[in-house]
């Protein structure tokens, strides 16, 4: 792919870019070299740009730049391609591409990377004028090759035809002439009305080796004479290794070093068995004077208590103190919010194979663009050495997505302790994961509403304590004026007409790492909005549907559209109890998808059951209609996860007291609910689904629950709540 | 030195007694589709065939196993099996994918014993196996399916 080709890719969605450029060492790479590199074309194959590859075979294998975690990309970036080549769905394949930021970059992020469910919404144009620029080239190849004019060529499910000689030709056949073409500098893209594939349910296309147990991810890499490491981590956060023997882990038969390395002590065996025994057996004393030794209470006070005092506007309108002043009623609340590990089914895990000052990574490496400079640091290579090998990934919800690259770190560290030749392999065990850290936020949300004697909301409050995620990493340089809209996001933008409003943030300390959990802030405004919201429409006498509509901006139709949806979908007639069970409404957009979820749910001893919900969805245009559905299923048992049980707890002293699924529960299919799923059919440009599902289940159950019992939990999770 | 059979085929394997089955599959036999996930058979990803039944890898020691007749994702292949894993393409059910496997071999079993499971039966036989993405109702919805198919 010539440079200037290339350029007119990545300026075809800058209109769309979100001006972010990281201070990214090593992050330039000539374009050439990656070229060259390992993604170079096979002999043969027809590589019209960086994306896709034409095999002889006929087979098409679109490079894709996201990882593959199970929302999708894989299969609705190949759809886009598919479309404008114009290809067979059967010949589709898909590939990780590699880790070059010059060609691969999310363009909303200016590096390669994925998240905030920006797959599809960054991929959309550029996919599909890589696959429109395909097409062009094997269409000119058949004309060239037949003689004819170019407009007389007619391309259908992977089959290129001239009518009037009655020549067709597959891809494949044309694949080599077609590399010698010129490469279309605006290949013209389909209108959507002739769209073939897009907005069908085609085939996953990891849906086969994923049931075969064919799939390969990190964990299943073994390199030649490779060893296993596990780590031991300090058991508190901002805590460091004081002392430690190694003998009792070297006695273990298997173990082969033990290393101190800046996250722990490495223990390094030659199999997963006996590196865990060593482990075990290790003696270390730890050093605590900087950690984190507050209980997760303690904490929890201090932060209702930092809510209470001065803090920064994240957004405010009209004169919400005087409105509240002179409300006929004041609500106020305090809604509590716990730290919440991913836990990706997957641990954390990566490979490192060392040869000769090149270093080659295999890893679910969700920020390769920081993955990869860190390599080169942490080892001395030049980052023109470093290979990454972007594995299918079991789950991530955001834990892969790391800012400060400390998985790459930490496998670098461990290749630098080894000080030779060969290959590691790195796994967190599940343990590990709980007590690792990078959680979602604690967070408080102290809210105030006032209604005047009509019933009219007349004025909201919403102060929020909680850390930033972005401050001290290298997102800080997007922060303004000091606020980190990661924190507070979803209490913000709200699709209602609050009139007097203010939304402000206080930043907490500490040594405990947080970071974005599907949805990020969306996962506790979602519920702190929506469930007093809830109240406050209760209080002033109105539908909690109804209300909301009248409540909603002029400008938020789509909102409004997905709110109407949903009430039709279940029905809803204002009863909000009936027998047994109860309903709930919530609407939240995130990442500029609308999503309204209605929930029925009955009393279970004391919890709620949650039988069935209802979930309309307007995300643009819908790529995959099966792939919406099933993040929307998903992000659904996801958040009912979080909201009836999960939460990471510091004990006094600092140590976590939640260690594996036992005590850190997660939701199982007896306690799904069936899940009907709708999606608006709009024109808008497609926006992403791995995340938007989330926020709403927690509202809508905590409404359903409310209408119920009459309680309202502030207190998250469920279990503990509906005690409280 | 342990022997036992793993999908039809003879192994013997120089480990100490109490390494887990898991591992054994894993970094020795190099079967690569038994999954870990927790280590504390919690979650199911590392569920093989033993001797018929479904067993936790993770904390089956292959001195247990000794002996043992030992099927994992890669060997499995019946009509139920089958069954199961067309109805699982058929209605896209994985997403990540790293529980499938575990979840696959739960539902062969639970078809090989009960041939049409009622939502009942379903939710005894694969509660054990958790799916982080909550592909449950597609799980379902494939072991009903798969049921259909098998009843023929």
């Amino acid at each position: 792919m010539t440079e200037h080709t290339r350029r007119q890719f990545l300026s075809a969605s800058a209109g769309l870019v979100v001006a972010v450029t990281l201070p990214l060492p090593g992050r330039a790479q000539s374009g050439a070299a990656a070229i060259l590199g390992q993604d170079a074309p096979t002999q043969g194959d027809f590589a019209p740009n960086a994306f896709i590859r034409v095999a002889p075979d006929d087979t098409v294998t679109v490079l894709i730049k996201h990882i593959e975690f199970g929302q999708g990309p894989y299969t609705g970036l190949s759809t886009l391609v598919a479309e404008e080549m114009d290809a067979d769905w059967s010949q589709m394949r898909a590939e990780a591409a590699p880790a070059n930021a010059e060609l691969y970059a999310n363009l909303f992020f200016g590096m390669q990377g994925t998240g905030g469910s920006t797959a599809m919404a960054n991929s959309y144009m550029q996919m599909r004028k890589a696959g429109a620029a395909a097409r062009a080239m094997l269409v000119a190849a058949a004309a060239e090759e037949w003689g004819v004019p170019a407009g007389e060529i007619e391309v259908a499910q992977g089959v290129v035809r001239h009518g009037a000689s009655d020549r067709s030709a597959r891809f494949g056949e044309l694949a080599e002439r077609a590399a010698g073409m010129t490469v279309p500098e605006d290949p013209p893209l389909k209108d959507p009305g002739q769209f073939k594939l897009i907005g069908t349910e085609v085939q996953k296309l990891d849906t086969k080796p994923k049931s075969t147990g064919q799939a390969t991810f990190t964990l299943d890499v073994y390199r030649e004479g490779m060893e296993t490491v596990v780590v031991r981590h300090p058991p508190f956060f901002g805590g460091r290794v004081a002392n430690f023997d190694p003998a009792p882990a070297m006695a273990v038969p298997g173990v082969v070093a033990v290393r101190e390395i800046p996250s722990g002590i490495a223990v390094y065996a030659t199999s997963t068995a006996a590196a865990l025994k060593g482990r075990e057996a290790l003696d270390v004393e730890w050093d605590d004077t900087e950690a984190e030794t507050r209980s997760s209470e303690e904490m929890l006070q201090a932060f209702s208590e930092a809510a209470a005092a001065e803090t920064l506007v994240a957004e405010e309108a009209g004169d919400v103190d005087g409105a509240l002043e002179g409300a006929e009623q004041v609500i106020e609340t305090e809604f509590r919010f716990p730290y919440l590990a991913h836990a990706p089914l997957e641990t954390l895990d990566a490979v490192i194979e060392m040869r000769d000052g090149v270093a080659e990574l295999w890893m679910g490496s969700q920020f390769p663009s920081l993955d990869k400079p860190t390599l080169a640091q942490t080892l001395g290579v030049d980052p023109s050495n470093v290979i990454i090998n972007v594995m299918f990934a079991g789950g991530s919800f955001g834990r892969r997505a790391q800012p400060d690259a400390h998985l790459a770190a930490e496998i670098a560290a461990i290749a630098k302790a080894a000080g030779r030749n060969g290959s590691w392999k790195l796994l967190w065990t599940r343990e590990d994961d709980l007590h690792g850290g990078y959680y979602r936020p604690m967070t408080v949300h102290r809210m105030r509403g006032g209604i005047d004697a009509e019933g009219n909301i007349v004025g909201w409050t919403d102060v929020l304590a909680n850390q930033s995620i972005m401050a001290g990493g290298p997102m800080e340089a997007m922060m303004d004026k000091g606020l980190d809209p990661t924190a507070y996001e979803g209490a913000t933008k709200m699709p209602y007409d609050l009139v007097n409003f203010r939304t402000s943030w206080a930043r907490m300390e500490s040594p405990v790492p947080v970071l974005w959990w599907r949805s990020v802030g969306h996962t506790h405004t979602g519920y702190a909005t929506e469930v007093f919201l809830d109240m406050l429409l209760e209080a002033a006498g109105k539908d909690p549907v109804q209300g909301r509509l009248d409540l909603l901006r002029a400008d938020a139709g789509r909102d409004r559209a997905v709110l109407e949806r949903v009430a039709a979908m279940a029905g809803w007639d204002g009863q909000r109890v009936k027998g047994d069970r109860g309903y709930g409404i919530a609407l939240h957009e995130s990442f500029n998808t609308y999503v309204a979820q209605i929930a029925e749910v009955s009393n279970d001893n004391g919890m709620p059951r949650v039988h069935r919900v209802w979930c309309a969805v307007d995300c643009g245009v819908a790529v995959n209609p099966g792939v919406i559905r099933a993040q929307m299923e998903g992000g659904i048992g996801y958040g009912l996860t979080a909201l009836l049980y999960s939460q990471i707890t510091l004990l006094p002293g600092g140590r976590i007291a939640e260690n594996n699924f036992d005590d850190y529960r997660m939701l199982r299919i007896n306690e799904m609910p069936a899940v009907e799923v709708e999606i608006l059919d709009t024109d808008h440009d497609p926006s992403g689904v791995g995340e938007p599902g989330t926020p709403p289940i927690g509202p809508a159950v905590g409404n359903a629950w409310r209408a119920l019992t009459g309680q309202t939990v502030t207190r998250l999770p469920f279990t503990v709540g509906v005690q409280s | 030195m342990y022997n036992l059979t793993v999908n039809n085929r003879e192994v013997s394997v120089d480990v100490p007694g109490d390494t887990p089955l898991l591992w054994v599959l894993r970094d020795e036999l190099r079967l690569t589709g038994t999954k870990f996930g927790c280590g504390v058979a919690q979650c199911g990803a590392c569920t093989v065939m033993m001797d018929g039944m479904t067993r936790r890898s993770c904390v089956t020691p292959i001195e247990m196993a000794d002996g043992a007749f030992v099927e994992t994702i890669e060997g499995l292949d019946t009509p139920e099996s089958q069954a199961v894993q067309a109805a699982w393409v058929a209605n896209d059910v994985p997403q990540c994918g790293w529980c499938q496997s575990g979840q696959v071999v739960s539902a062969t079993a639970l078809l090989t014993e009960i041939p049409q499971p009622t939502d009942d039966d379903i939710d005894n036989a694969m509660a054990g196996n958790i799916c982080r993405c909550a592909t449950y109702q597609r799980i379902r919805k494939a072991i009903h399916d798969a049921a259909s198919t098998l009843e023929g």
